[in-house]
């Protein structure tokens, strides 16, 4: 237990997908207009991340990694598909991203069409391959702690983006230099997060 | 004061429209309304004035600091005579002098390349100088070891201007302490010089320290397990340290200064101490090593907790807004320095990063209380109807 606390607080805090690995920036940098709608992504991140890491995590123990296709018979002891990791976590993320755009389409019409064409591209945000290939990269031993690396990571990753989009609201009433308004203002936001974020790095639990 | 005003009142004309200075017109204005309350008045609606403006706002933080800064000074000459072990032979004068001479230039460079960006930018940008900076050009040095080269101030205060301040449009629009900015950013560009055991007091070249001197700072210390503090000396703060914020008492002199005139946040202070103390005491009753052990209290006066609290956290611009939300960032700004503190080996010091995060996260609380206001709004204004 305490392991899987362990894991889901330094997913959140220490590897934090965008301040510490730069994940998934091209939606965080877009969507971070309103704290409306980067709740809405953020909620939906998190959602996929929750869905998509344990199940990514059976495919690589149970059919991709060498040797994981034992169960099968004695004859597939030496099957290595890791080859097919990358295909297969997209498939998986892809199909988990269409289901959460059905939902939202459904249940919360406007946040659909804030979200816009950011929401299926949540299928191409690097923060969620990452987060799967993160879980092949540190072996987890069993699907509960991936499925607290999933959720911390998600967690972390909204954090980020509803912290930022409350600090760009704040920031449209600033008499920001012309040059930098928008985009400009918000990298630097950005970097000066990280800095803050900083606090953590060096923590082992 | 008269001659004063005539003089001024004599350049003016050459710093108005037309006149040959007039370049030079925002420069004019922030050195007339420095030392004459300006008597503009609104044109039209009613208003409502009192002579608390932005600068009198400042002059009243700067005079608070005052003794954390006199007291910071006298505090490097005595750490200074006593590692050189001739505190002995030394009045009190000495040693305040000698401090005195150690931390004037830190004040002077911080002051004139952080007034120096601030005359660019109202220049160029068309509009009067604002006087944001006042305060935090004497936090700067404040925050600084005394052993911090001059070149170190003045890039560490020229990101902290533009980056931290100036790109956010300027004087109370930043979204972090443009104080702590300077510091976190010398702290990760040059960590040799803002931490360790050597920085801490001044050793000139040549002199010799006396057996056994350590210029570790109580903070280094209890990390590395020795928790036996001088609770008076820490309190009174003749221990080593950053320039200013050594002693709890002087920063209580302030403190009282703030929160007596309205302008520091009491409920940030309150909050704040509130947050540690309920970390601490919980980390003391989990404790497996000496550091956790630490009573909770102690906490409050080592390291920059107090001036943390007081002079940073209370930060009107950088700290939010809301009446509820300044509770939720006070106490959060606690526990995350005594967790920074206490559980990150990498910092000796949680006090920085803690209100830098809880900065950055200021505006996010405070859109959370509006929005729960406007809900609870709605709901009364639905049952009444």
């Amino acid at each position: 237990m305490e392991n899987l606390i362990n894991i889901f607080i330094k997913s959140i805090f220490i590897d934090n997908m965008v301040f510490a690995y730069f994940l998934g920036m091209c939606s965080y940098l877009a969507v971070s207009k309103s704290v409306k709608t980067a709740t809405g992504l953020g909620v939906a991140v998190i959602f996929v991340m929750l869905i998509t890491v344990p199940v990514d995590y059976l495919l690589e123990n149970y059919v991709l990694k060498e040797g994981a296709l034992s169960w099968l018979g004695a004859d597939f002891a030496d099957v290595d598909l890791s080859f097919l990791s990358f295909i297969m976590f997209i498939a998986v993320i892809a199909s988990m991203v269409q289901l959460v755009e059905m939902i939202v389409e459904k249940f919360a019409p406007v946040l659909y069409t804030q979200l816009g064409i950011f929401l299926p591209l949540i299928a191409v945000n690097c923060a969620i391959l990452g987060g799967s290939l993160f879980m092949q990269q540190k072996a987890f031993n069993n699907i509960a702690e991936a499925t607290s690396y999933g959720l911390g990571s998600g967690i972390g990753w909204f954090l980020a983006i509803v912290g930022i989009a409350a600090i760009r609201e704040k920031v449209q009433y600033s008499q920001v230099p012309a040059p930098l308004r928008g985009l400009g203002i918000t990298f630097i936001i950005t970097g000066l997060m990280g800095l803050a974020f900083m606090g953590f790095m060096g923590i082992k639990l | 004061m008269k001659a004063l005003r005539n003089l001024i009142d004599n350049m003016k004309p050459s710093f108005e429209k037309g006149g040959k200075l007039h370049m030079f017109h925002s420069v004019f204005e922030g050195f007339e309304t420095f030392l004459f309350n300006p008597d503009t008045t609104s044109k039209s609606g009613t208003h409502i004035h009192d002579h608390i403006d932005l600068k009198r706002t400042m002059s009243i933080v700067i005079m608070a600091l005052i003794p954390a800064t006199l007291f910071g000074m006298y505090n490097v000459g005595y750490q200074h005579f006593g590692a050189i072990g001739e505190l002995a032979g030394q009045g009190f004068f000495d040693i305040f002098l000698f401090g005195f001479l150690k931390v004037l230039p830190i004040i002077i460079v911080s002051y004139g390349v952080g007034l120096g960006i601030e005359f660019a930018f109202a220049q160029m940008r068309g509009h009067e100088i604002q006087e944001g900076f006042l305060v935090s050009g004497i936090l700067i040095p404040l925050v600084m070891p005394v052993d911090v080269p001059l070149w170190m101030v003045a890039v560490a205060t020229a990101f902290a201007v533009i980056i931290g301040k100036e790109v956010f449009g300027g004087t109370g629009m930043n979204i972090w302490n443009p104080a702590l900015i300077a510091r976190a950013f010398l702290f990760f560009a040059y960590p040799s010089y803002m931490s360790g055991d050597s920085v801490w007091v001044n050793i000139g070249e040549g002199q010799k320290v006396v057996d056994g001197f350590s210029g570790a700072t109580p903070m280094a210390l209890a990390a590395a397990g020795k928790t036996d503090i001088d609770v008076w000396n820490a309190f009174i703060g003749l221990i080593p340290g950053s320039i200013g914020e050594t002693s709890t008492l002087a920063i209580l002199i302030g403190a009282v200064v703030l929160i007596a005139t309205g302008i520091g946040s009491w409920k940030i202070m309150v909050s704040t101490v509130a947050g540690a103390m309920v970390t601490g005491l919980l980390l003391n009753a989990f404790a497996v090593n000496a550091y956790m052990a630490l009573p909770a209290w102690e906490h409050l006066i080592i390291g920059g907790f107090a001036f943390g609290a007081v002079f940073m956290a209370t930060d009107p611009v950088t700290a939010s807004q809301t009446s509820r939300g300044k509770w939720i960032y006070g106490f959060l700004l606690g526990v995350l320095a005594i967790i920074i503190r206490v559980v990150n080996p990498a910092y000796p010091e949680g006090m920085m990063l803690a209100i830098l995060l809880m900065n950055t996260f200021a505006p996010l609380i405070d859109h959370y209380v509006v929005q729960g206001n406007i809900k609870k709004r709605l709901k009364r204004a639905s049952v009444n109807a």
